[in-house]
């Protein structure tokens, strides 16, 4: 090591540095690991597939099937389906993004080059729900479309021009990248991967079925309004009854999103890292 | 420059930093010494702005580290070596600190060539040695060509050559009139790389001095004198008026003379020498004479540990 430490000096060049500077930062650092494509392989791999499966198996037991059984299936039931099970893995993802510089310290350099803390969570969140709301709606229209090529052998299939598809369609994109931003909120605040995985899990999931055992008028009213039925009304073309509607349903999906981010944000700028 | 003033942090009970003043003054290697668990990482911690301060106040150039704009083109840091994804290559882990504070892209090819990373620049980080972290961590720091420079025990894991070429980083950095704050837990190293000295102890600040007036105030020099006539010369040296200390039965220790003086003493009363040596203090006697003299730290610090223990093992928190 001579003196020519690092007298070159290219480091301060013009730009200053600005929020489009750390997002871009963040937009490498989520395309440079990569637990980022396999998370969106198996999200895609697991949703499409079941849409797939799920839609094999009505058709073929369809014709064993009641009438009151043949009624209840909709062009967008596999996806739906599909949907419920499949939907955590992009949760990971939200939470990998944070957890994954938690667990290596990475946190700590990443502070010392962005110490405005709440502008660092944005810039990640931001490049996290424009990755996910991409790969979400590619996942969402494959599962749609796949699964209407075989239910079409029973005359089941919908088109996005009927009433409802569409939006149900887009709004599954839509949907899995507000549960890759709460999960992200979930990861800042609990720091650890395996248990904001849990917390996702059965805020998301366990959370959605639990609600279907809640006694009375009141448990039916409740269970509407747990985050995963709320959110996944908007998969829906049409309302049922035990369903919000579906943009209520994915705008109180929204309010639960934001108020975990919240929290995050609080808790982020407050604690020592 | 960084400046301390009142710095403290408190986590519950306990007080890891009470009350920091100091300064670190640029074109010198600042060494940050104090026994593991003193408080060193803690205060590099604050000074980036990672802690937040229970008390006081800490500023980099006079501003708080979280107010700086393009931190990193301000600021370099190597706090942890192993804080770095494991899967991220050094090239995109560089590229992106590099991006959030708007240095251009070459800068990482730069900083990449001066630690001598070229040729693993694309590896995945989980495949890197200590050594290699390390150095890549300096790139990091460096990537910004920052004024102020801060190493929290650099050569913790390094092998000799590592040691020598972060000795020489380090000296030629603050030869460039920038700010080097280093902290260890070994004496020797500082001793070797620091030109001023903050010494820490239970969190409070023991000493902010240069390196030699730090060892002329906190240890003495004495000249050693072998004789098989001990016993003789003993009160002829005490009757100059200087202390003599007794080590064995033919060995002094002789405070307040030159190991001239001595010999002429002797020669002067054809008193046979075996040895005469004047003894230099080293760093290691200044800390344990300072560290001695504070009660609270001695008492706290080394209760219940056997001798020689208290500055043994651990990790630097």
């Amino acid at each position: 090591m001579t003196a020519s430490t690092t007298a070159t000096g290219t480091a301060g060049g013009p730009g200053a540095t600005t929020f489009g500077s750390v997002l871009a930062s963040e937009w490498t650092k989520i395309r440079t690991v990569k637990s980022t494509f396999w998370t969106l392989l198996a999200g895609a791999v697991v949703v499409i597939g079941l849409s797939v499966l799920w839609a094999l198996a009505f058709t073929a037991s369809y014709d064993q099937m009641t009438p009151e059984d043949r009624a209840t299936v909709a062009p967008t039931s596999p996806m739906q389906i599909a949907f419920y099970f499949g939907m955590v893995i992009f949760g990971v993802l939200g939470v990998l993004v944070i957890t994954g510089e938690y667990t290596t310290g990475m946190i700590r350099t990443a502070l010392t080059a962005v110490p405005r803390r709440p502008q660092y969570l944005a810039a990640k969140a931001l490049v996290l729900a424009a990755v996910v709301l991409v790969a979400g709606e590619v996942v969402s229209f494959l599962s749609f479309f796949l699964s209407q090529l075989l239910l079409s052998s029973k005359d089941l299939d919908g088109s996005l021009g009927d009433p409802g598809v569409l939006r149900a369609v887009m709004g599954g994109g839509l949907y899995l990248m507000l549960i890759a931003l709460m999960a992200l909120g979930v990861g800042v605040i609990v720091r650890h991967t395996a248990g904001s995985v849990v917390v996702v899990f059965v805020v998301l999931f366990v959370l959605g079925i639990v609600g279907g055992f809640l006694p009375g008028e009141w448990g039916a009213t409740l269970n509407k309004y747990l985050p995963s039925n709320a959110g996944g009304a908007i998969l829906a073309p049409t309302q049922t009854g035990t369903t919000l509607a579906p943009w209520t349903g994915l705008a109180y999906f929204t309010l639960y999103t934001l108020v975990v981010l919240a929290v995050a944000v609080v808790l982020f700028e407050s604690r020592d890292a | 420059m960084i400046q301390a003033r009142g710095l403290t942090k408190r986590y519950g009970e306990k007080t890891a930093v009470d009350h920091a003043d100091f300064t670190v003054e640029p074109g010198h290697v600042t060494g940050f010494l104090g026994p593991n668990g003193a408080g060193k990482s803690t205060t590099m911690r604050m000074v980036l702005g990672l802690d937040r301060p229970s008390g006081g106040d800490v500023t980099v150039g006079g501003r708080h580290y979280r107010d700086l704009g393009a931190p990193l083109r301000e600021v370099g840091a190597l706090l942890d070596a192993k804080a770095v994804h494991p899967g991220r290559s050094a090239y995109n882990h560089l590229r992106c600190l590099a991006q959030s504070n708007a240095i251009p892209r070459r800068r990482v090819d730069e900083v990449i060539g001066l630690v001598g990373l070229e040729s693993v620049a694309s590896k995945p980080f989980r495949g890197f040695s200590l050594g290699m972290g390390q150095r890549l961590g300096i790139a990091a720091a460096l990537l910004g060509d920052p004024a102020v420079l801060m190493f929290d025990e650099p050569v913790n894991g390094l092998d000799p050559e590592g040691i020598l070429w972060i000795r020489n980083l380090m000296k030629d950095l603050a030869a460039e009139g920038r700010t080097v704050f280093v902290s260890s837990h070994l004496m020797s190293e500082m001793a070797v790389t620091a030109d001023h000295l903050v010494v820490i102890g239970r969190g409070r600040i023991l000493a902010d001095t240069g390196m030699r007036e730090f060892i002329d105030d906190n240890a003495t020099s004495h000249v050693l004198v072998r004789s098989p006539e001990a016993a003789r010369l003993r009160p002829l040296l005490a009757g100059r008026s200087w202390r003599v200390d007794v080590e064995d039965e033919r060995t002094l220790q002789v405070h307040g003379a030159t190991a001239t003086e001595v010999g002429d003493v002797a020669a002067d009363h054809g008193i046979r020498l075996h040895e005469l040596c004047a003894v230099q203090p080293s760093l290691e006697e200044a800390f344990m004479q300072l560290t001695g003299d504070s009660v609270e730290y001695h008492a706290g610090a080394l209760a219940g540990l056997p001798p020689g223990l208290s500055r043994a093992g651990g990790d630097g928190a």
